[in-house]
């Protein structure tokens, strides 16, 4: 009993309520809504902002912020197309693992940035969402990289099935769940949340917050590869602004989701809860046929009420607590 | 001159980004004859003084440790908001009260939010940048509104009597003025310090913390509406991604201009000089043919620079400390 009234107190408990009856709303518009097809479509289109609210995700708990992501996607995106003109037959794990390592090396710079040179996050990735932006132009000549010049296999990552289910999904799924196993059941992934949480008193209990920023922020470049290599693969084009504004989605997500911005505070089943909402906004808008235009103001105002109500709940539970208290 | 004062100029920040700014110019002139020349120089502001008249608001809520995202899209309603009303046939007076007012409302939307639900400000102009873009996106789709009164563009392409000063020059100086007034000789000014440094014992010294919040980021969303009017009228029509991604340029300018980003340290004379210093390195590398994008290259390399080598001196500084100790 008790643990079923701390499973309807939990925050993410509350979204996928919302989630649901959301869902049943859209129904009585469009009743192929809440089909297992068109919910297996919405996660294929939504699994790139899982990727980056991922990456996100994982910064935010140290209490900073990663504006650099999108950068990062559209940078491993056209290296990795670009690789693909020139080399048309690498087998897919190459390319994954040129992806990843690519990801990480982009990542790390953040990194070293703000572990070792002491840069705030938020300065740190200020200027490298400018850089590495350059870079995507500087590398590609301003040139896209089409359809056409990409090979069949190369094209096909997303879509091809993989143990019944698509690439776009099996990676996204398997990133999620080494990044859920890592944060939940390892020292270092708990470490990160003592780093957001507290970090002076984190460093008094032997934690050193450069290195977990560190961390962090390779690990935020390596799941960013991840989802630009899945971006220009699913559109079937590396473009000099693939991916732009992501790093704000991707906090929207996490927010939605319930993760805190002061860090030390979020679960990664918010994280997916909050970006399948948005990926579920999205998809009702097109299905209930109201203008794509409205998408970004429907999102923004999905954003501020997730927000307020987040914190009314928190301070009505604070209260309470306060209450309890008083009476012992 | 003393070694320890020499010393101390050398450390401050405001000495080393005139420096730069210097460095700059002068690599113009090598670069390009067509660099230094006056007309020239007067001319190319046109192209970030909309991006200046932000960062003045921005200081304030940077040296408050906070951060505002949505400026851009406060732009875009504002401008919204003045080309609707100028299809209805409102006069140039008109429209310009209700660019500014609208930007005020933006601001103040914000502010109440921060400051009533103690929501960090990030997670709210998040919130609203997309709000206040996707709204202009939703009335104007892949529409855009032209029909502007002739008198209205004055303001955006404008000079100051005869001259050939542009009077959205003119006016960013007579704000940045203000701005600093307001910052470096007013008890308001010493409060957003007090506040900056230390939020906890500005609330015990009976600083009133969240209405003051209040106050800046209604007046970053005036600014906006300022900005708004500047820009409308210089390029003559409102569309959904007007000054898309401007927030980005100002809180770099702010903060390579010296703005510690945790608050509390920075003031108007550098953030000037950064824009300047930014504006005129764009100008130069545009002479030279070097595409926008690529320019982003070194404006973030910059930014990443000029916060490093102050790191890195204190950090060098520490460790000859502590050698000079044991010795």
């Amino acid at each position: 009993m008790k643990g079923l009234q701390q499973l309807i107190k939990r925050r993410e408990t509350t979204l996928a309520i919302i989630i649901v009856m959301f869902m049943i709303l859209i129904s009585f518009r469009y009743p192929r809504f809440a089909s297992p097809e068109n919910i297996y479509d919405v996660l294929n289109d939504t699994a790139v902002l899982i990727l980056a609210a991922t990456a996100q995700f994982l910064i935010l708990l140290t209490g900073g912020i990663d504006l650099s992501i999108s950068s990062i996607m559209a940078l491993v995106g056209m290296l990795v197309s670009m690789l693909n003109m020139q080399l048309p037959d690498l087998p897919i794990p190459l390319v994954l693992l040129i992806t990843l390592i690519l990801g990480f090396v982009f990542g790390s710079i953040n990194g070293l940035l703000v572990g070792f040179l002491r840069i705030p996050p938020i300065i740190t990735t200020l200027g490298t969402i400018a850089i590495f932006r350059a870079l995507v132009f500087l590398v590609s000549g301003g040139q896209w990289v089409s359809a056409h010049e990409m090979s069949a296999l190369f094209e096909s990552i997303p879509h091809r099935p993989f143990l019944g289910i698509s690439g776009i999904l099996l990676f996204t799924a398997i990133a999620i769940i080494l990044v859920g196993l890592f944060i939940n059941y390892t020292q270092k992934g708990r470490a990160i949340y003592a780093v957001g949480g507290n970090r002076l008193a984190a460093r008094l209990a032997g934690i050193s917050g450069s290195k977990i920023d560190f961390m962090v922020f390779s690990f935020s470049g390596v799941l960013s590869g991840l989802a630009g290599l899945l971006y220009v693969t699913r559109y079937a084009a590396a473009q000099t602004d693939t991916a732009v504004g992501y790093e704000f989605q991707a906090v929207a997500a996490c927010v939605i989701g319930g993760v805190s911005v002061l860090g030390g505070s979020g679960t990664i089943s918010g994280v997916l809860l909050g970006s399948f909402f948005l990926g579920l906004l999205y998809n009702a808008l097109t299905v209930i046929n109201l203008s794509p235009f409205y998408q970004i103001a429907i999102q923004g105002a999905a954003i501020l009420v997730a927000i307020v109500a987040n914190t009314i709940v928190n301070q009505r539970n604070q209260q309470k607590m306060l209450a309890k208290r008083s009476l012992i | 001159m003393t070694h320890n004062a020499f010393r101390t100029l050398l450390q401050s920040w405001d000495f080393t980004i005139t420096i730069i700014f210097l460095l700059v110019m002068l690599a113009g002139s090598f670069i390009s004859p067509y660099f230094l020349d006056p007309g020239n120089l007067l001319e190319t502001t046109f192209n970030f003084i909309e991006k200046a008249i932000i960062a003045l608001p921005m200081i304030f809520i940077i040296l408050c440790g906070d951060i505002d995202v949505s400026v851009g899209s406060i732009i875009a309603l504002s401008s919204l908001a003045m080309g609707a009303a100028s299809e209805a046939g409102l006069q140039t007076a008109g429209l310009v009260s209700i660019g500014l007012a609208v930007g005020l409302l933006a601001g103040m939307l914000n502010g109440w939010l921060i400051t009533r639900f103690e929501i960090p400000a990030i997670a709210v102009t998040i919130g609203t940048q997309s709000l206040f873009r996707g709204i202009s996106q939703a009335v104007l789709g892949d529409q855009a509104y032209t029909k502007y009164p002739e008198s209205f563009a004055y303001f955006g392409q404008g000079y100051i009597g005869g001259t050939n000063i542009p009077f959205e020059l003119v006016l960013f100086l007579v704000l940045a003025l203000l701005t600093g007034i307001l910052l470096h000789r007013t008890t308001f000014g010493r409060k957003i310090y007090a506040l900056g440094r230390n939020p906890v014992a500005a609330r015990f010294t009976g600083i009133p913390v969240n209405r003051l919040r209040f106050i800046i980021f209604s007046w970053a969303g005036l600014f906006s509406g300022i900005a708004a009017v500047l820009l409308t009228s210089r390029i003559g029509s409102t569309r959904p991604n007007i000054a898309s991604g401007i927030e980005l340029d100002a809180i770099t300018s702010v903060v390579l201009g010296g703005v510690a980003i945790t608050g509390g340290f920075g003031g108007i004379y550098g953030v000037v000089v950064a824009n300047f210093l930014l504006g005129y390195l764009k100008f130069g590398m545009g002479l030279i043919n070097i595409p926008g994008r690529v320019m982003n290259l070194v404006t973030g390399s910059l930014l990443i620079i000029a916060v490093v080598i102050p790191e890195l001196f204190k950090q060098f500084d520490v460790r000859t400390n502590k050698r000079r100790t044991a010795l």
